[in-house]
Formats: C-alpha cells, structure tokens, sequence
C-alpha cells in the first residue's frame, strides 16, 4: 500500500451542487441519513439540536411578487482546507479528534476520541456540525436496519458529514483487489449525489481532469481552488476556508448570497484572507 | 466556642451556632447545583438549553469570566514578589484564596460542560498543539496546581497546624520560596489568560471574533492577558469590601487598598486604549475586508446591540479607569466601590461577547441570529461554584490568619479574653476548651 500511496497523487474529493437544477426535494437529505445512521428524536421539530449531516435552506431575494424567486441549497460539511489543510474546525480541535487528510481532502471525525468540548462547532461558520444531545434511540426494529458499515455515535460527541468515508474506504479495498492503481470514479460515490433525482450534485476528485466534477468546477490552484465557471462559487469563500463544496447558478441574487458583500462591491469579490 | 483552639489568635469570630446556619444556607445552594451537576453528568448535555448554535453557552462564559476575575491573584502575586510592592502583603493572602476558588471553579464547571466527561483527559494525550484548547488546559492545569502550592502554606498557618513543627517549617519554608512560585504563575498565567482570548481570536470562519496578530497569537490573546491583569485586583478589591461588610470589620488598611485599586486603575486605563486601538482596527479593516460591517453585528435582534461596545469601552472601561486613578475619588469609599463594580461588570460583559454574541451573529447571509437563555440546570451549576467559594472563604477566614492586619485593626478589648488566650498559650497539654 505504501507503494501505491507513493506514486498516487493526492486527490481532493468535491462536490459541484447546480442550484439551479435542485427542487429542494429533500431526497438527499434522507439518503444521508439512512446511509450515514444519523439518529432522530421523536420529535424533530426543532431544528437547532436535530441531526442533518446535509441540510437543505431555503434562500429568497425578498422580492415581492412577482418578482420572487427562492432557490434550495443543500448544505453538506464543505471539508475546508484551509491554508495548507489549516481548516476552521480542525485547528481548534483540542484532542484531534477531527483531521484534515491530505490523501483525500476529506475532513474526518473520529467519534471514539472526541470529548465534545464543541470548539469545532464554534470554528464552523457553516453550521456544519452537530452534537449528539441525547442517546440515538431507533424505534423497535429498526436498529436491524442500520448500515454495519458506519459506526453509530454516542451521546455527547460531535458528528457531521463525513462524505460517506466508509464508501470510500470499500471501494479501496475493492480497487486493490481489483489490482486498479486508483479508485474509479463512479466506484466512490456520496449517498446525496446517487439519491438527487435532479442529477443536481456531481461528486468526484477534484485534482482529476477526467472527473466530471473536475470539469464542471476547473478549480483553479493558482487562485486557492477558487473556480473558473462564472457560475460557480463557494460559500463564504471570502473566509479563507477554502471549501470544496462548489455551488452553481446562473442567478446572480443566488451567487451573491453564497458570501458577505460590502453594498458597492461586485459578487464573487475576494479579499485577501488574513490569517 | 468549642472551636476556638482552631481560631487565630488576637481575632474574634462569630458564634459556632451562626457559622454552622451560615454554612447550612450555602450548603443547600451547594447542594442544589450538585445535583443539577449530576443530572447534567448521567443524562447528558440534553438538561441544558445549549443546542448546535450555542455550543459554548453560559458555562464557557462562566469559565472565562471567573479566570478573568480570579486573575487579581497572579498580577497581586507578581506585584509584590516581582515588583516589590511589599505592602500588598496584607491583602496577597485573600487574592490568594480567591484565585484558588475561581480557578477550581473553572476546572469544575469544564468538567461539567463536556460532553464526555470521562474523556477529559484526551485533552492531554491526544494533544493537538495547535488549539488555543490545548494551551489552555495546560496552562489552567499547572496553574491552578501553583495556587495549591501557594494556598498550602496559609493552612499549615491554622494555630493547630502550626504547633506540628514539620508543617510550621514547611510553611516557613514555602513562605521563603513563594517568588518562584509567583513567578511561575504569572508566566502560567500570561498565556492561559491570553489562549483564553485566542480561543474565539482565531475563529476565522466567525468575523465577529477573529482577529488578526502577532505571529501566533491574535490581539484577543494581549487583550485577556491585560484585562484579566487589569480587572482582576477590582474582583479581589470587591471581595475583600464585601467580607469587610458581613464581619462588620475593617481587615485591610486603605493605603494597602487604594494601592492596589490605583494600578488597577492605570491598567483598566491602558486596557481600555488597546480595547478602543483593537476595536477600531477590526471595525475599519478585518471586517470590511470580509464584506461585513458593525451594523451586521449590533442590530436586526433583540438583544446584542450598540450599547454594549458603549458599555464596554466607556462606561465599564474609561470610567473606572478615571475614578480608581483619580486619587480624591480613589479614596472616597463609595467612588471606589463603584469603580471595583464597574470593573468586574465590565469584564464579565467583555467575556459575554466573546463567547455568546460571537455565537449569536450569524455568518452566512441567508442565516439568522439565535439567542438563547440558560436552563435551570445551567444556573443552578453556574452558581455551584459562587456558594462553594462562600463556604471555603468562611471556612479559611474563621480558621486561618488570611489577614495580617485584623487583630491590629480590631483590637479584642475584654481583659477576660486576654487572660482566657494567655492561659491557653501557657498549657499547651490542654484542650483550650477545657482550660
């Protein structure tokens, strides 16, 4: 493995999310959360300590009719890298209990070794983060349902998107066996993106010109993984948390609340990070 | 009484009767926020109002704020081991005590607020030295191990104590060495204060809290260090006033007083100057550079608006700084008192918004404020630590000499009490009670 890891280039696992393409079905959302055994209340009605590893907003111009238009985002962990994989969560963690792989770009969590202090739920400007107020309790029968492949969590730790690891993982193991030198592309794929029957999210290495998502997104290395499609944006990208979560609309209402602007500057402005 | 062979000799106490009611009052707060302490242990985080927006709630404000208070022990300490300020000798003793208190408190209310209590200790295994976290709880850690060390030399100091030679020793000895460890605890403290300030400072995903610095460290981390400096002494000075009331005795001479409340005063002063310096930079600079404005930040909800940087900067910041520098007002008891209270405000507020608001202000622009309240449970635990302090500072005070100038400020006038105490001191093989 050593070897193969030596002459495999780095990838870097993204997303592209067409906005314009999504209805806002939710289908994503559920696929993550059966995929991923992601726990529930009785009652989930309020959403500020519910579990949805990718969650879907709701966004509006606030324009009376009939100029209104609304637009869904859905909201996975945008895995940021930061500055040298220098990402907002995974600074602060005081345990390393969250890392950045430079193997594959994916910001993991490591349930077992957190202590859910909550700083990295502090760090995440995208509310990307959760913790497990309570015990994940299944309703009868339904534990028989869970995925063997994905470690349920514990009360009292953080969770989040971990862009379906444990796919990646088996279509590893499967590669291998394969004797491929690399993991193909349709073999690793997030639940999200096989669930949304808009054909709205495209997952894949960014790093790969051969990737689709590649080349949706032509991320530019030269300029921090900011995009060469004038469609494209990151959310908050103006942070310097270099997400490789990419956004796409032709609306520019919609690209500009991707980010804070200033009232005279233009959308997709970036100032120079400062950290 | 039957404990005054454990009452310093040349004070007078209250009856055994009225400390024990004393005590029992507390001690049924005490009790109350143990056993919120324990729901929050067996059934989780749930029992408190805290949710994935307010993942640092009241506690972490409790913490910061308490360090901050309790940091009058470690500047009190340097002033007179480093500086040489001798005269606060008279009042080290107390800012010792309530140092030792707040930062117990601290590591207390931390073990309540994780998650997984059980796994504290990753913290140091698994280490990651980039996380102002990490410093922090070393630095918290070693330095509340110091306050033991400096608050082992004035138990052994008890009468009864002091009768066993190793320990009157023991006591002498630590006494001599006591400026390593002052020392060591203002080193300690220099960073733990100021990871404290770096724990919101380099949230760069959070615009509210970040803050731009000096190699390392953003200007949050100068900015605790000197503030916790600055408005330490005022909580030690408030404290000390408020024991004065209760025991209706004078225990601390004013020149000892108003020499403390004076520096503290100077560096509220200096703080305030570097407050208004930092805010103005991150105002005009760090926060336009991010497409935002203070207007983002102080209105559109209910709570968090412009008074609080008024608050803050002038009213809990230049004012105190101008009455505790000012020697005619710094001499006026009530000017003082007043000054001291600002002072502690202002710093509880200052820690407020660096952890609650920060918390509050939404980032992404099709996101919303959150604001929150605390339960009962949260309460209930944050109170925890205050009737633990009582019950400790009543427990030290009755028994250990924490005031060197009492007895000469309050002198016993019944001649029989006199004979009673001689008489003890001179039949050592004797229970005093007896005698």
């Amino acid at each position: 493995m050593k070897h193969e890891q030596k002459h495999n280039p780095p990838m870097k696992y993204g997303m592209a999310i067409d906005l314009d393409k999504c209805t806002g079905c939710g289908a994503c959302m559920v696929a993550c959360m059966a995929e991923n055994n992601v726990s529930f209340k009785k009652d989930e009605s309020n959403k500020l300590d519910s579990i949805t590893w990718l969650r879907v907003y709701k966004l509006t111009n606030d324009k009376p009719y009939p100029n209104t238009d609304i637009c869904y985002l859905p909201r996975p962990c945008q895995h940021c890298e930061g500055h040298g994989g220098h990402s907002p969560c995974v600074s602060v963690c005081p345990a390393t209990a969250t890392d950045y792989s430079r193997e594959t770009g994916i910001v993991s969590q490591i349930y077992t070794r957190c202590f859910g202090c909550r700083y990295c739920m502090a760090a995440c400007p995208y509310h990307a983060r959760y913790f497990n107020w309570w015990d994940p309790v299944w309703p009868d029968g339904m534990e028989k349902y869970l995925s063997p492949n994905v470690s349920p969590r514990m009360r009292g730790v953080v969770e989040k998107c971990s862009f379906c690891f444990h796919r990646y993982q088996l279509a590893k193991n499967k590669a291998y066996l394969d004797g491929e030198r690399t993991v193909p592309e349709a073999a690793y794929q997030t639940a999200c993106t096989q669930a949304c029957p808009a054909g709205a999210i495209v997952f894949g290495d960014l790093n790969n010109p051969n990737h689709q998502v590649h080349q949706v997104v032509k991320p530019d290395p030269k300029h921090g993984g900011k995009s060469k499609n004038p469609r494209a944006f990151r959310l908050l990208e103006r942070l310097g948390t270099n997400p490789k979560i990419y956004y796409l609309s032709s609306r520019e209402w919609v690209r500009r609340a991707g980010d804070n602007y200033l009232a005279h500057e233009k959308t997709g402005q970036v100032s120079k990070p400062h950290h | 009484m039957m404990d005054s062979a454990l009452i310093p000799k040349g004070v007078k106490r209250c009856p055994m009767w009225q400390f024990l009611l004393g005590l029992g009052i507390v001690g049924a707060v005490l009790a109350w926020g143990v056993y919120a302490m324990l729901l929050c242990w067996f059934k989780g985080l749930n029992q408190t109002n805290m949710n994935d927006y307010y993942g640092f709630a009241l506690w972490i404000w409790a913490d910061l704020a308490i360090i901050a208070l309790g940091g009058g022990a470690f500047f009190s300490g340097l002033l007179k081991y480093i500086v040489g300020k001798d005269e606060l000798k008279h009042i080290i003793n107390y800012a010792v005590l309530i140092g030792f208190i707040c930062y117990s408190s601290a590591l207390l209310i931390l073990a309540i607020d994780i998650g997984q209590p059980l796994r504290g200790w990753f913290i140091f295994w698994h280490a990651n030295v980039h996380s102002m976290l990490t410093e922090v709880a070393f630095c918290l850690s070693c330095y509340f191990s110091v306050l033991t060390i400096e608050y082992i030399p004035l138990i052994l100091e008890n009468r009864q104590l002091d009768k066993v030679p190793f320990f009157h020793n023991l006591s002498h000895n630590m006494h001599e060495t006591m400026a390593v460890f002052a020392a060591t605890g203002a080193f300690l403290s220099f960073f733990h204060q100021g990871s404290l300030g770096g724990v919101a400072g380099v949230l760069f995903g959070r615009p509210f809290a970040f803050r731009e610095g000096l190699l390392i460290w953003p200007w949050t981390f100068f900015l605790f260090t000197w503030s916790a400096a600055a408005y330490g002494p005022c909580f030690t000075l408030l404290i000390t006033w408020i024991t004065e009331k209760v025991t209706r005795k004078k225990l601390v001479k004013d020149n000892v007083v108003e020499l403390l409340a004076k520096i503290s005063g100077w560096m509220i002063f200096t703080y305030t100057i570097a407050k208004i310096c930092d805010t103005a930079r991150w105002a005009n600079i760090t926060v336009p550079g991010l497409g935002q404005t203070l207007t983002d930040f102080y209105t559109g909800n209910a709570l968090y608006g412009y008074w609080i940087l008024f608050a803050e900067i002038v009213l809990c910041g230049l004012v105190p700084a101008i009455i505790l520098i000012s020697a005619p007002l710094r001499k006026n008891p009530t000017w003082r008192v007043i000054a001291l209270l600002l002072g502690v405000i202002g710093v509880s507020l200052n820690r407020w918004v660096m952890v609650l608001q920060v918390m509050a202000v939404p980032v992404m622009p099709f996101d919303h404020w959150a604001l929150y309240y605390p339960s009962w449970q949260e309460v209930a635990t944050t109170i925890l630590p205050l009737a633990y302090g009582i019950m400790l500072i009543m427990i030290s005070y009755r028994y250990l000499p924490i005031f060197p100038q009492e007895a000469e400020l309050n002198p016993i006038e019944e001649e029989t009490s006199a004979a009673v105490e001689a008489k003890t001191e001179s039949t050592p093989d004797l229970e005093p009670a007896e005698a």
